[in-house]
């Protein structure tokens, strides 16, 4: 007991596994931060028939993984996990509880905290270990213009959520070794009241715009429909996806669920593309976790262009032209 | 007849506001706030259950006096009943104390709900905890991010998209649902609506002693903010112009490893190699 009363947990996240690799790499960062800690790195996985991810946590940097494996356990339940997770932590008290902010993660995340009584910050961009050995959590603040250094000074364990794509994984490694803990299924595991009547794996059109890496957002500025449409030839040729402004679907140049801001979806891109968009607070709510943002306006003084890293003053639809042509150019050499 | 109780958090209305560095906490008597959205469309999908099933909705808010604002809203819009949760000591809760108070209030004022509805967000802290947490608080069944629901009998059906899955799901109720933003478009505010709703109804309004709590929003709240700081100087705010091709060369030379992530290709390296 005394041995695991410092370790770091990662809830093991395994749906969508090739897509949302947050579990690896949120196994990475507690890596770094057990190495100022002198802890152990846990993966704690439910579910059935296992065997692969405990295999990919542990090349992957885990030192140990707590295992509850039942057939009953198939379907990814919140009910549950959210159960069994509770029981192990007060079981095997580790110090921190690192939840990837999947949707499934963000639900997950605040319900054990409440049962532990701990805790929580949500969509961490920052995690370190201060003199005093307490996790300081650092994560957007107040509309997100702000960041804030947060900690939980007294109550155990410290807990915290980071989106995908914050971390680096660090790259898998089979000759690694950890220990595998597998724990039987309790047997007063309570009857689920949330019943999971029907799922489907979404047919989607290639990724959601909320994962992904590279978002080209138009707005009004575009101009015109047709010429809206070319965003998608950029988006397609970075691997990207588009997105707009509410002007652009109320006008119906493009659908709804690409609505990017309050009233839509907030993303998390790498790198936003945002072309003929003049960065009302509305839509710029929802880009602030964009890494580099690149802005095309015919007016340096839009608030867009304040917000990016390179502002552009052009023509947004001549601009969008020549970067496809250039790009076309840059990827086939 | 169902009966419903919507969270809603008024939230400032812009971006740039004053903090106190010393606390770290928000001063929110200098912002102007307005109904969170989240909350807006949690209290639109109330309205459509009540509209088919009859029912009667408490609109209920934890904040400042000000606060009172969103409440008159809400019954501008169709709520039948508000409670505004207001106390110093109340200020400064984290999502931890903030479902806690929220559910000691509910468990006095309405007891008896079926369903209780919370935004899926707040576009300020947006930390999506307080509906999630206050399932727990309340012991009843709950989803997050529901898209949209049906009543039937004391069933709740509810959709949403959780990950890359469409998930049906199914409780009984009591139960509590977080909203999210994409289907249950709110209506209209009507005028005069908002006229009446100042002379219509009384707010009620509770504290910390009215609920029987000891508590001390920032003192017994888990989390603890250390510093608050502006990010903002990070953005490095180069500046191109120029004809559209010479652009576009600059920009792929300077960043072209970073634009080409996603496809694997580092587009900087086109010229060099040639
Ligand atoms: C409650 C509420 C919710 C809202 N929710 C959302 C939301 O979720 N998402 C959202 O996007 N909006 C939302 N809005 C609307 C928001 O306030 C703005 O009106 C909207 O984002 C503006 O869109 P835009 O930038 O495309 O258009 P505009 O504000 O019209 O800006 C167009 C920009 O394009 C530039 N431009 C024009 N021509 C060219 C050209 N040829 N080349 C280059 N640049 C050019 C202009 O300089 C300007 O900066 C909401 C509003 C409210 C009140
Ligand atoms: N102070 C509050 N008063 C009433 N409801 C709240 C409050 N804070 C949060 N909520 C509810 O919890 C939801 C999620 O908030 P948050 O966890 O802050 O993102 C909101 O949409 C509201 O429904």
């Amino acid at each position: 007991m005394k041995q695991t009363a410092q370790d770091i947990w990662v809830f093991g996240d395994y749906r969508n596994y090739f897509q949302t690799r947050v579990t690896l790499q949120l196994l990475s960062r507690a890596g770094d931060l057990a190495v100022k800690t002198g802890s152990a790195v846990c993966a704690v996985v439910f579910g059935h028939n296992l065997d692969e991810y405990v295999k990919e946590y542990i090349a992957h940097g885990a030192h140990k993984v707590y295992v509850i494996e039942h057939s009953s356990l198939k379907k990814y339940s919140m009910e549950n996990y959210v159960w069994l997770m509770e029981r192990l932590a007060k079981e095997y008290k580790p110090d921190i509880i690192l939840v990837g902010a999947t949707s499934f993660g963000r639900e997950f995340a605040p319900r054990l905290a409440k049962l532990l009584g701990t805790g929580l910050t949500a969509d961490c961009v920052g995690l370190d270990i201060n003199e005093q050995g307490i996790l300081v959590q650092t994560a957007p603040a107040f509309g997100g213009n702000l960041l804030a250094e947060i900690i939980t000074p007294e109550r155990r364990p410290q807990m915290a959520t980071v989106r995908p794509g914050t971390f680096q994984e660090i790259p898998h490694d089979y000759e690694r070794k950890g220990q595998v803990i597998k724990i039987p299924l309790p047997k007063d595991l309570p009857k689920e009241r949330l019943r999971l009547v029907h799922y489907q794996r979404k047919p989607h059109r290639g990724q959601r715009i909320e994962d992904a890496g590279v978002v080209v957002c138009g707005g009004r500025g575009m101009g015109g429909k047709n010429r809206f449409k070319k965003l998608f030839d950029l988006a397609r040729l970075l691997g990207g996806e588009v997105g707009a402004t509410r002007p652009v679907v109320y006008a119906n140049w493009t659908d709804p669920e690409l609505l990017v801001g309050q009233a839509g979806k907030h993303i998390n891109p790498n790198v936003l593309f945002s072309f003929g968009v003049s960065g009302a607070i509305q839509h710029t709510a929802a880009i602030r976790d964009a890494g580099l943002i690149i802005a095309v306006n015919k007016n340096p003084n839009a608030t867009m262009m304040k917000k990016a890293d390179v502002a552009i003053v052009a023509d947004a639809n001549q601009l969008c032209m020549a970067l496809i042509k250039e790009l076309k150019k840059r990827i086939r050499s | 007849m169902l009966k419903m109780i919507v969270c809603i958090k008024q939230v400032p209305m812009v971006s740039e506001l004053n903090w106190d560095p010393r606390t770290g906490t928000l001063k929110r008597d200098l912002a102007e706030g307005m109904m969170n959205p989240a909350c807006h469309h949690a209290l639109e999908a109330a309205l459509r259950l009540k509209e088919l099933h009859g029912g009667h909705i408490t609109a209920i808010t934890m904040g400042p006096p000000m606060a009172e604002e969103v409440l008159r809203e809400a019954l501008a819009i169709g709520a039948d009943r508000c409670i505004l949760l207001t106390d110093k000591r109340m200020a400064g809760a984290d999502t931890f104390m903030t479902s806690f108070i929220l559910a000691r209030a509910i468990e006095k004022e309405c007891p008896d709900f079926d369903i209780v509805l919370c935004g899926c967000h707040t576009s300020d802290s947006e930390t999506a905890q307080v509906g999630p947490q206050l399932t727990e608080e309340l012991k009843i069944p709950g989803a997050a991010y529901v898209e949209w629901l049906e009543l039937k009998e004391n069933v709740l059906r509810m959709k949403r998209l959780s990950d890359n899955f469409l998930e049906t799901l199914e409780m009984d109720l009591p139960g509590l649902v977080t909203v999210t933003t994409s289907h249950y478009q709110p209506r209209y505010v009507p005028l005069a609506g908002l006229q009446d709703a100042y002379d219509k109804c009384d707010i009620i309004t509770l504290d910390a002693d009215d609920l029987k709590l000891k508590i001390a929003g920032i003192k017994d709240s888990p989390t603890r903010i250390l510093k608050v700081y502006s990010p903002d100087s990070e953005k490095k705010n180069i500046e191109m112009k120029g004809p559209a091709k010479k652009i576009v060369e600059e920009l792929l030379d300077k960043f072209g490893r970073k634009i080409g992530g996603e496809i694997q290709k580092d587009l900087k390296a086109y010229g060099q190699e040639q």
